[in-house]
């Protein structure tokens, strides 16, 4: 703790240092910027035994927090103060309290950006290495330590980390160091930079050390995960590809076994005006790399295995959501989107357009090692794996058809179908049979004039398995630019037990003005996984009042 | 009892602070210039944020993502129209995607797909959305002339274009700027 008010100290230090440089008061205010945000979630929590939302000793739960950054020229500084008193449900109770996990300084000079205290970086696409936030999963993984990027000429970059990752309020055990390349050939040869044809090649290293004395194991103190990656455009297509490979890492997520693990991700896209194609397979084996061997869950993670199934807001075709599986996946997902253009017959007045999705994940194909030897037995090699045979388990699959079209200035409309199997029993860990579900979605937007409209979702899944079927229906009438008003309702019409039909309702209201919004909201929310971008938290049961502000500067 | 008198208490205090701060008002700290940020284009070049320009002209700078709703429907709304602003105040918008690698890939057959005639650009690990210190999306920023920021929004509503227009077309004419 004392080292971060050392910190705020040395900012504050070097502000005024600034400051004493600079001409006049005034001319320091011309040059520099000072931003920030705020954010608040609290919760009023009610008691309900029916939906399993337990009784919050504290009542009231609350997450903010605000993060305020100086930017003059070349120079920045930032800190985010966080306070959780304590964590709203679903947010793992680590977090509670308050503090200052997050503060940085940064400069450039001659081709060098030198940043100290945490940082976010991602190499690649971030098989190797990523770190990254999202507030709204709860996830941080910052590296706090130094990170420092060159351009030693157009065309090249050039990276090195090193530190040790946030860990709640405080630091995970391993030490995380690290150094990645990027070269665009274009734009090192001046004139190859306005050519049709574009590559770019990359690679990266990361190695972590955490000390080990197991009285069992003779476990690797200093764990390596390398990869080489490139991407060629040629006029409307792109390719790109990214292949990682770790050394062996026996961790509480592989159950220490001894197997080198890798990873590769495949993309390919083609776009013109009015229509886009897009590609893209993943195969991962063995390759959660963290900086504590022992961590599970989403904590500590050094890289990051995007999910490639299609993300959905809509409320019942995101019951059944995928989250990647970073001891082995063979997945892939297709998708077109087309537009009919303005004033044609299939586009109308205003243009139609059409997408179609399909993905799919498996498990990878896994051998026994010998006849004796079990799969994934902890201590030996684990198992082996062809890498081009898919496993036969269905992890997920999913089937998407998206219809949207502005019939006129007073209506639009999105159509949207899903078909997904979904098999709970790797992705959330309750054994049950997979889950096959069909979804249609119609949401309706009534312009009644100007600043007043009237928008409707219309959802029903239909399904067998799970909780059975659904119904989902939604009002929300809005005054723009600042008034907003919904009414929803979620129905499990068709649970096989008959208690269990329950009613999950919402009402709610939002008020924005400039970079400012405040959303009040009471009702009743499911247990379920919430997932974004492959990772996944455990909100639990709640029902109650909540209250949301956030804003910017 | 007493938390949730705290929590009205932050829920005025919120407010108060609100009504007190008319989003229109002038800055008075003077420039607010856009931080420099490595992104990617759709085709695989590095910009910097820095670079943001548009002769002198207002430049609409939207933070969204593919698969966000609201996004795509302000992004879609402004798209039917988009021609005629621009014909009127020279406007560009300048749509910067947050997908990360799960679904970056996406992005530039999904903008093409809608026929979106925006600069997009790539912003995989949320560092240009950090520097502007945005929290939500949508988040809309204008930026006058000299390449300051002059006036933000946070979320879309059918209607709220118009408000963007508004303010585009004052920016345009070189009122409300924050320096003068």
């Amino acid at each position: 703790m004392k080292h971060r008010y050392t910190f705020i100290i040395l900012f504050l230090g070097l502000l005024s240092f600034r400051q004493g440089k600079a001409q006049g008061l005034e001319k320091l205010l011309q040059n520099s910027r000072i931003s920030g945000n705020f954010q608040f979630d609290g919760m009023y929590y009610n008691k309900d035994s029916l939906i399993g939302a337990p009784d919050i000793p504290q009542k009231v739960l609350m997450n903010a927090y605000a993060n305020i950054s100086y930017f003059n020229g070349p120079f920045s500084a930032g800190f985010r103060f966080e306070n959780y008193l304590y964590a709203l449900q679903g947010y793992d109770p680590r977090y509670n309290g308050i503090g200052i996990p997050y503060r940085f300084a940064s400069f450039e000079k001659d081709k060098f950006t030198i940043s100290i205290g945490n940082s976010y970086d991602q190499f690649g696409s971030g098989l190797v290495f990523r770190a990254w936030q999202d507030a709204g999963l709860g996830y941080d993984n910052s590296l706090d330590g130094i990170n420092i990027r060159v351009n030693p000429w157009n065309g090249i970059t050039i990276k090195g980390i090193w530190g040790k990752q946030r860990f709640y309020f405080d630091h995970g055990p391993g030490v995380v160091r690290g150094t990645d390349a990027e070269l665009s050939i274009n734009e090192l040869f001046n004139k190859l930079n306005n050519k049709p044809l574009r590559i770019n090649i990359g690679g990266s290293f990361v190695s972590k050390y955490q000390d080990a004395d197991d009285p069992v194991f003779n476990l690797p103190k200093n764990v390596a995960c390398y990869g080489g990656r490139g991407a060629i455009s040629y006029k409307n297509f792109l390719i790109n590809g990214e292949y990682a490979h770790k050394i062996n890492d026996p961790s509480a997520v592989n159950n220490r076994i001894y197997k080198p693990g890798n990873a590769t991700l495949i993309q390919l896209t083609y776009a013109q005006k009015g229509m886009g194609l897009y590609l893209a397979a993943i195969r991962t084996d063995n390759m959660s790399f963290k900086s504590d061997r022992d961590a599970g869950g989403n904590d500590l993670n050094i890289n990051y295995i995007p999910s490639l199934a299609k993300q959905t807001t809509y409320s019942l075709p995101a019951l059944y959501i995928y989250g990647t599986q970073p001891n082995g996946e063979f997945g892939f997902q297709a998708q077109g989107i087309y537009t009919f253009k303005k004033k044609t017959k299939l586009g109308g007045k205003y243009g139609t357009t059409i997408s179609l999705t399909y993905s799919r994940y498996n498990n990878i194909f896994k051998k026994q090692i010998d006849e004796n030897t079990p799969l994934d037995s902890t201590g030996t090699l684990g198992y082996k794996s062809d890498f081009f045979k898919f496993g036969k388990e269905v992890y997920y699959e999913n089937f998407n058809f998206e219809f949207s079209k502005k019939f006129s200035k007073l209506f639009k409309l999105i159509v949207e179908y899903f078909y997904i199997q979904y098999n709970s029993s790797v992705i959330e860990g309750h054994v049950m049979p997979n889950i096959h579900s069909h979804t249609i979605v119609a949401d309706m937007t009534f312009n009644i004039n100007e600043k007043h409209s009237i928008r409707s979702e219309l959802q029903h899944m239909y399904t067998k398995q799970g909780e059975g079927s659904w119904a989902y229906a939604l009002v929300e009438y809005t005054i723009a630019p600042k008034w907003f008003f919904s009414l929803s309702d979620m129905y499990n019409y068709d649970n096989d037990i008959a208690e269990k039909r329950l009613h999950y309702y919402n009402v709610s209201t939002s008020f924005a003005t400039g970079s400012t919004r405040i959303a009040l909201s009471y009702g009743r929310q499911r247990a379920g996984i919430f997932c974004a971008g492959g990772v996944c938290r455990f909100v639990p049961a709640a029902n109650g009042l909540s209250l949301s502000v956030s804003s910017s500067f | 009892m007493k938390s949730i008198l705290a929590l009205l208490f932050i829920f005025f205090y919120c407010f108060a602070n609100i009504y007190a701060q008319d989003p229109n008002t002038v800055n008075p700290v003077g420039l607010k210039k856009i931080p420099s940020v490595i992104l990617k284009t759709l085709d695989n070049k590095t910009f910097n944020t820095s670079d943001i320009s548009n002769d002198g002209k207002p430049v609409i700078i939207s933070f969204w993502a593919t698969w966000c709703k609201p996004c795509v429907n302000e992004l879609s709304t402004i798209a039917d129209v988009y021609e005629d602003w621009q014909e009127e105040t020279g406007v560009k918008l300048i749509a910067i995607s947050i997908d990360d690698t799960k679904t970056s890939g996406n992005v530039s057959p999904f903008v093409n797909g809608k026929d979106w005639n925006y600069d997009v650009y790539l912003d995989v690990n949320s560092d240009f959305k950090r520097a502007m210190n945005v929290n939500l999306i949508p988040h809309t920023f204008v930026i006058n002339g000299k390449n300051e920021i002059v006036w933000q929004h946070t979320s879309f509503s059918q209607g709220s274009e118009l408000e963007l227009l508004n303010i585009v077309r004052k920016v345009s004419k070189g009122e409300f700027l924050p320096s003068e």
